[in-house]
């Protein structure tokens, strides 16, 4: 009973409060990096060196006016954020944070659950999570936002094709679709994937910049573009949502590629016995680090790279990011067949 | 009892929202109808323990096909409602024609289950390997031909579908 | 408990379901999403009974199905736009050119 029920609501309200909080300090965090980039200091004000500035945005952002436009779709304008967040939040149920570890007497594994199509369900939700997009834009009866939420959601299901053939990859490599055992797999192999599939990892990294609209790859929701993109109707909580749901989705990405090509809860060189000292380190620990420093150079990345058009965009993801993941794939596939 | 719970919330939420698709006036409520409803049906494979089908369902069936309904809706853009009837009795005759054939049909198959019951579906085995590498070994021996000529059509289709919706070649 | 019998009802009713819009609807849209509702309705089918048998032969003959309804939804798009172009309108009553 208490392994069917408590110990899952357990780590889910862990996991989900955990993302929750982690969503809006990395405002926060992309705020103060983009500031150090441009040699100021960003927001200082609000408790220490601007440590709670999460909680004044989350104020402020709660208690502006909720303005719905008229002669919008009631039902669709509302549900749009909320189609947004839910994939976001949903894939850290697959997510390994860890291994087993013992707590309380008990034997508790760090991942909320395992199935054996993990690998296949993170591709699954994310491509759901086009609809929020497109929802938005249609629901919100104005021009702009609709053009821009066509522009959005084809950037998406371009992109979504090239990081789909790097994952097909990584499952030739690994053997196994379930990410704990793609983690178990780097384990054995003592190396982590990332050397193994140089090419996949870069093009999982480029479209997963892509796929979550972050800069170089954000017109469509530039503020010079179309005023505003797809959001533009949008004001207070459900402004919010979408804004939370953006950063939600960068989260995830760092958190799948930590797991797919940087080792998971692996310590650096798993395999040199030398190194063992580190494993003084938990192995969440090491998975926090690793989805850190993804996170740091998403933010690295908008502060220095400047925006790529949409013919330039579309241009890079079909003609490409696309023949090269191929390209790759049947490389790791003949390599694994023959070699291997 | 708890699969039977599950299968009778699911299948009503199937049968639900499959006739929310075919009655709502309004074209894209019609369309997110009909995402819920493939989500339904991929909780349904699930329960049958046919998680890869359950994962395609989603990836390519809400995931693929669904957001194509969507853009080609946006596209053509109806804010009206395109439909005149031009017999208002016509409507009725069929409907009640249709139903009339479904509770055949149910019946039927009522009568042949209860002349010769079906015998309840097996406990799955403990699976040696997973239901993806099954599916996969099924694919790439036995039924390999066939996914040869399914990649060909695909390829057909996306160069038809290119050429069908260019505005000048 | 749940024997393949609820699987086939409600693959039936589901089927039902789908020619009820194909037939009733003139929204050609809507008519073609009734058509993927058909074909769910025969995937249940087959998966139910896969499941039965034991035997993955089902779930990839549902595979090819989820093909076959991707490219026939992306070529009957496709149609559906280009008569859009000259005609202006989604409505199947109105696609008569080649009727006599």
């Amino acid at each position: 009973m208490i392994d069917l029920f408590i110990i899952p609501l357990l780590k889910i309200a862990i996991v989900l409060n955990a993302t929750l909080v982690g969503v809006t300090y990395m405002v926060l965090l992309e705020r103060k990096v983009i500031a150090w980039a441009q040699s100021r200091l960003g927001p200082m004000r609000v408790g220490p060196h601007g440590i709670l500035q999460p909680v004044a945005d989350a104020l402020k952002l709660m208690i502006k006016e909720d303005i719905t436009p008229v002669r919008v779709d009631r039902w669709v304008f509302t549900a749009a954020p909320i189609i947004s967040m839910v994939p976001a939040l949903i894939v850290y149920a697959v997510i390994p944070f860890g291994p087993e570890v013992t707590l309380f007497g008990r034997q508790v594994t760090l991942y909320i659950t395992d199935i054996n199509v993990g690998l296949l369900y993170v591709v699954s939700v994310a491509s759901v999570g086009v609809y929020g997009i497109i929802l938005a834009g249609y629901a919100s009866n104005s021009k702009y936002p609709l053009l821009a939420s066509l522009r959005a959601s084809a950037q998406l299901i371009s992109y979504e094709v090239a990081v789909t053939l790097t994952l097909v990859s990584v499952i030739l490599v690994a053997g196994t679709l379930s990410m704990v055992g793609i983690v178990r797999a780097q384990e054995e192999a003592g190396v982590w994937f990332a050397f193994i599939q140089p090419l996949a990892f870069g093009i999982f990294f480029i479209g997963g910049l892509a796929e979550t609209n972050r800069a170089p790859f954000d017109l469509p929701e530039a503020e010079q573009e179309l005023t505003g993109g797809f959001h533009t109707e949008y004001s207070g909580m459900r402004f919010a949502l979408f804004f939370l749901a953006e950063y939600a989705n960068v989260i995830v990405v760092s958190s799948v590629a930590t797991t797919l090509f940087l080792g998971g809860w692996l310590r650096p060189f798993p395999s040199v016995d030398a190194l063992a000292f580190l494993d003084i380190v938990p192995s969440w620990t090491w998975f926090l680090l690793k989805s850190f420093v993804f996170l740091y150079v998403f933010v690295w990345i908008r502060a220095t790279l400047p925006r790529y058009r949409y013919d330039q965009l579309m241009r890079l993801g079909w003609k490409v990011l696309i023949p090269l993941a191929i390209v790759n794939l049947v490389v790791t596939g003949f390599i694994r067949l023959m070699v291997l | 009892m708890g699969e039977a719970i599950a299968f009778y919330t699911i299948a009503a939420f199937v049968l639900g929202f499959a006739v929310m698709v075919v009655s709502t006036k309004d074209t894209v409520h019609s369309v997110l109808f009909l995402v819920l409803d493939f989500l339904a049906v991929a909780a349904l494979y699930v329960l049958l323990g046919a998680e890869f089908l359950a994962a395609i369902q989603v990836l390519v069936y809400a995931g693929g096909i669904v957001v194509l309904y969507l853009f080609v809706v946006m596209l053509v853009n109806l804010k009206g409602f395109p439909e005149e009837n031009r017999d208002p009795h016509r409507r009725t005759k069929l409907g009640l024609g249709l139903a009339a054939a479904v509770v055949v049909e149910l019946g039927a198959i009522l009568a042949y289950d209860y002349a010769r019951p079906v015998p309840q579906l097996a406990d799955a085995a403990i699976p040696v390997v997973g239901n993806t590498e099954e599916v996969g070994w099924l694919l790439y021996t036995s039924y390999l031909i066939p996914f040869e000529i399914a990649s060909m059509l695909l390829l057909v289709a996306m160069i038809g579908a290119i050429v069908l919706a260019k505005r000048e070649l | 408990m749940i024997t393949p019998t609820h699987y086939m009802l409600l693959s039936a009713a589901l089927f039902m379901i789908g020619v009820v819009g194909v037939l009733v609807r003139r929204n050609i849209i809507i008519i073609f999403m009734s058509i993927e509702l058909i074909l769910n309705a025969v995937n249940i089918n087959l998966v139910a009974f896969s499941s039965q048998l034991q035997h993955t032969v089902g779930q990839v003959f549902a595979v090819f199905v989820v093909a076959v309804a991707a490219a026939e939804a992306a070529v009957g798009l496709g149609i559906i736009l280009a008569f859009y172009r000259n005609r202006e309108t989604v409505n199947i009553d109105e696609m008569n050119l080649m009727r006599w």
